[in-house]
């Protein structure tokens, strides 16, 4: 079914009262290539309206559940009550893959202060000296990270100092994280948080040498259903060493060894994009933005890092890798197109997975016609080119931006100036830029920002997409509507998505929800519109 | 009327618990059965009334030994005149919560039934300003019916006055609390008694009594007493018994009117608090 997009943005914006809706109507695009290839603008990243039923998580959501909480090595202490530290306990289903039985690994634990009234009204400091201790004399981790929930912020405990004292106390590193839950507008201030520890904390700390050619981190990808993992096997076959994911399957050393590596591949732009940028100033390291959703997306996106590293032999392995993997993708693709070809497709979700999935979506025939962010910036919509005209809210200036100058003996450029110009000026090699998800989506599609439980409804009801993409909190929603949905923070039970053999396992996953017939049965038979025979009603 | 509670605000310094003190040692002189809430974390509302004995403040001991095992006899104890005394207590300066602190005090004393007593009067001292939710406390849900403001003819005594004025305001259309009036405790200030008395009626209240500033209170603080008890003769003793009569007749309770910035300058200015301003003329800022 299709829809005229700025007929249903109008009357969806009806409803809302006069403020709500001209703010609403900034953050409902209908996209369009100019001439000048610009698209439109989009308001994004502000805060989301009371009572509109937001997707968005909070901003320790984004620090510990999003970006360290995946990394298997570091002990996420949570300093306040028991019910945050719970709710951010494995939800997001990261593996890891400790390198053997002995080897340390503490995801599938949950610490947390607890805290209490009274460490309320007498200050938690001191708790939470007594917990990092605990948890040290009975782990005897590397290093200790310390989150702080809203009430920590509200009565002032200074987490910096306690780390501080308890490192020089117990001699390994531990640090704090000023991540309140109210600090952004979304989880996505967690991330530039959580970024800004890494980078303070952790990277640069461990020199260890690597002899291999060509090594490289990957940030942004946080294993979700074992998408990392997929990726590490890619990358090994071509022979690229990868020296830390951020931070699916990581562990303390190897981030903390990652400035060793001669370029950053960049998965989640949103979440991620903060460490890159400083990577390269402090390191000389460049970035680039990746794409491992989507087989012929992986299939460029290896084909970049061959670029990049103009290496001959390795442009050869890569195209085997290819090819291998392409074989055994086109055989399940093929199938799965002939019986999805001309479906439609809606996503709602991340900073980045909402525009990578589109992908996958498309090599099986599947149109996305309304797509959005929960918590992704202008730059994640219309690309990185918006970036020097963007305007820095209250909101973000109250997040701290590390100043960032080269290191005296750290800094080598991985690549001269005039070797950078010629890798640029090859196609679709450029560095420190995302072209985000705008420019990639048709004309005429929609573009919903920080989308609400109503506009999901009207446009559920105008488009009656084959597939809804978002997460636990709407699924069931849609799904009462008859329209399948596909989680995509936690791929319900699935993955991994990610990669060639994650491109088999969504086509295949996809195929059963959109051609599964129950969805015909989902009229409840106490409504007129099911067709229940009377005298069975009457029974 | 049956039971009166009654909180005691004003800005940091202007002489609350002393006044409270005072008053309530006279209420208690005149046979009236009164408990004394302290709702500062210094706990030293009720110093006067239990001669100076440092006693347990509900934190502590909700603290040491958690909420089950708190026996209302370790935090309330008799002082002068059998007025029954206890101190919320809280976090040392720069620590904690010391608001949150009253809030689970005040709600602690309410379970263990510090209320059930037979009383006449209850009276909660409150800490200067009042900063955040928790020193609203006792004026919300109807814990505290009558506000009293110690205040003194210096302006940010006034302005503090003022700016709980608009608290109780907030409180008063919400639930019952209402001013009960202003109780000047003298600076010596030039034209006090005539400034506060028209501050006052702005406000829509009274200065409910006009407490001079005598150096027998600071004796009788030296020996950890109220002067009603420390010398029950002095003219300072009478004061405060005049006040106690006042607050204990005092029918008029009302929402207050808090006035803007311009008005309480121009107060000042016509009551010639400005130094080298005449009375009358214009100040431009």
């Amino acid at each position: 079914m299709s829809a005229d997009p700025r007929e249903l943005k109008e009357k969806m914006l009806q409803i809302y009262p006069k403020k709500l809706r001209q703010k609403r109507s900034e953050q409902i695009v209908i996209n369009e290539h100019r001439e000048d290839g610009s698209v439109p603008e989009i308001k994004a990243n502000v805060r989301s309206s009371p009572g509109i039923i937001t997707q968005r998580g909070c901003t320790y959501a984004g620090c510990k559940g999003v970006v360290i909480g995946p990394s298997r090595d570091i002990l996420s202490l949570v300093h306040g009550p028991i019910g945050c530290s719970f709710y951010a306990w494995l939800t997001r289903r990261n593996q890891t893959r400790p390198g053997s039985p002995e080897a340390q690994n503490f995801i599938n634990y949950c610490l947390s202060t607890d805290m209490q009234e009274e460490n309320i009204v007498f200050g938690g400091e001191k708790k939470l000296k007594e917990a990092v201790r605990e948890a040290f004399h009975l782990f005897h981790p590397k290093a200790i990270a310390i989150f702080s929930t809203c009430p920590v912020g509200l009565i002032g405990d200074d987490v910096h100092a306690v780390a501080r004292e308890m490192k020089a106390e117990l001699g390994i590193n531990i640090f704090g994280f000023s991540c309140e839950g109210y600090r952004g507008v979304s989880q996505s201030a967690g991330h530039h948080i959580a970024n800004n520890g890494l980078f303070k904390h952790i990277i640069g700390n461990n020199e260890t040498e690597h002899t291999e050619k060509f090594k490289v981190n990957l940030l942004g990808e946080y294993n979700i259903g074992g998408d990392g993992f997929v990726l590490e096997d890619i990358l090994s076959r071509c022979g690229v060493k990868q020296i830390s994911t951020f931070s699916g399957n990581s562990t303390y050393d190897g981030m903390a060894n990652s400035h060793t590596a001669d370029l950053n591949l960049v998965m989640c732009h949103r979440s991620i994009n903060y460490v890159a940028e400083m990577m390269e100033k402090r390191f000389g390291i460049p970035w680039m933005k990746v794409n491992f959703i989507g087989a012929t997306a992986s299939a460029k996106s290896l084909r970049r890092i061959g670029e990049y590293f103009e290496d001959e032999a390795l442009k050869a392995r890569i195209e085997e890798v290819i090819a291998e993997e392409m074989a055994k993708v086109e055989v399940v693709r093929e199938l799965v197109r002939s019986r999805c070809q001309g479906k439609t497709a809606m996503l709602f979700v991340g900073g980045s997975r909402a525009h990578h999935y589109q992908q996958l979506f498309s090599e099986i025939g599947m149109k996305t016609v309304v797509a959005g962010y929960e918590f992704g910036h202008r730059d994640d919509y219309e690309g990185r080119k918006v970036l020097p005209g963007l305007k820095i809210d209250a909101d973000s200036k109250n997040i701290e931006e590390v100043d960032v100058v080269p290191d005296p003996e750290r800094y080598r450029p991985r690549r001269t100036p005039e070797q950078m110009a010629r890798l640029e000026a090859m196609t679709e090699l450029e560095f420190q830029d995302y072209v985000g998800m705008m420019p990639e989506m048709d004309s005429d599609t929609m573009i919903i920002d920080d989308i609400s439980h109503h506009e999901t409804e009207r446009i559920l009801e105008a488009y009656r997409p084959d597939i809804f993409c978002a997460g636990i909190k709407e699924k069931f929603g849609v799904q009462k509507m008859g329209i399948p949905c596909k989680q995509l923070h936690s791929y319900d039970y699935g993955g991994p998505y990610a990669g060639f053999a994650g491109a088999i396992n969504f086509f295949k996953d996809i195929d059963r929800l959109v051609n599964m017939k129950i969805w015909r049965y989902a009229d409840p038979p106490w409504q007129p519109s099911a067709a229940q025979p009377e005298e069975v009603a009457a029974d | 009327m049956g039971r009166r509670s009654i909180a005691i605000y004003g800005k940091g310094g202007i002489g609350k618990s002393t006044t409270t003190q005072n008053t309530v040692a006279a209420l208690a002189e005149a046979g009236k059965k009164i408990m004394v809430v302290g709702c500062d974390p210094k706990a030293d509302s009720t110093r006067l009334l239990l001669g100076g004995l440092a006693q347990k403040t509900v934190l502590d001991t909700l603290r040491d030994e958690g909420g089950d095992e708190v026996d209302l006899n370790e935090i309330l104890r008799p002082g002068y005149g059998q007025v029954m005394c206890t101190e919320s207590g809280g976090p040392e300066p720069g620590v904690g919560c010391a608001g949150r602190g009253i809030i689970t005090s005040i709600n602690l004393l309410e379970q263990l039934g510090a209320y059930e007593n037979e009383l006449d009067y209850v009276f909660y001292d409150v800490l200067g300003d009042v900063v955040c939710g928790g020193f609203a406390m006792p004026m919300r849900e109807g814990k505290a019916q009558e506000i009293y403001i110690v205040c003194s003819g210096e302006m940010m005594a006034m302005y503090a006055a003022n700016n709980i004025s608009k608290g109780i305001v907030k409180f008063a259309q919400a639930g019952g609390v209402r001013l009960g009036g202003i109780i000047c405790n003298s600076r010596k200030v030039d034209n006090e008694l005539e400034m506060i008395s028209e501050f006052a009626r702005q406000l829509g209240t009274q200065m409910i009594h006009f407490v001079p500033r005598d150096n027998d209170v600071q004796r009788a603080e030296i020996n950890r007493k109220t002067v009603i008890e420390w010398r029950p003769d002095c003219a300072q003793a009478d004061e405060y018994r005049a006040l106690a009569r006042a607050i204990d007749q005092n029918r008029r309770f009302v929402i207050p009117t808090p006035l803007g910035m311009d008005d309480l300058e121009k107060l000042l200015i016509d009551f010639g608090l400005v130094d080298g301003v005449a009375p009358g003329t214009e100040v431009v800022a």
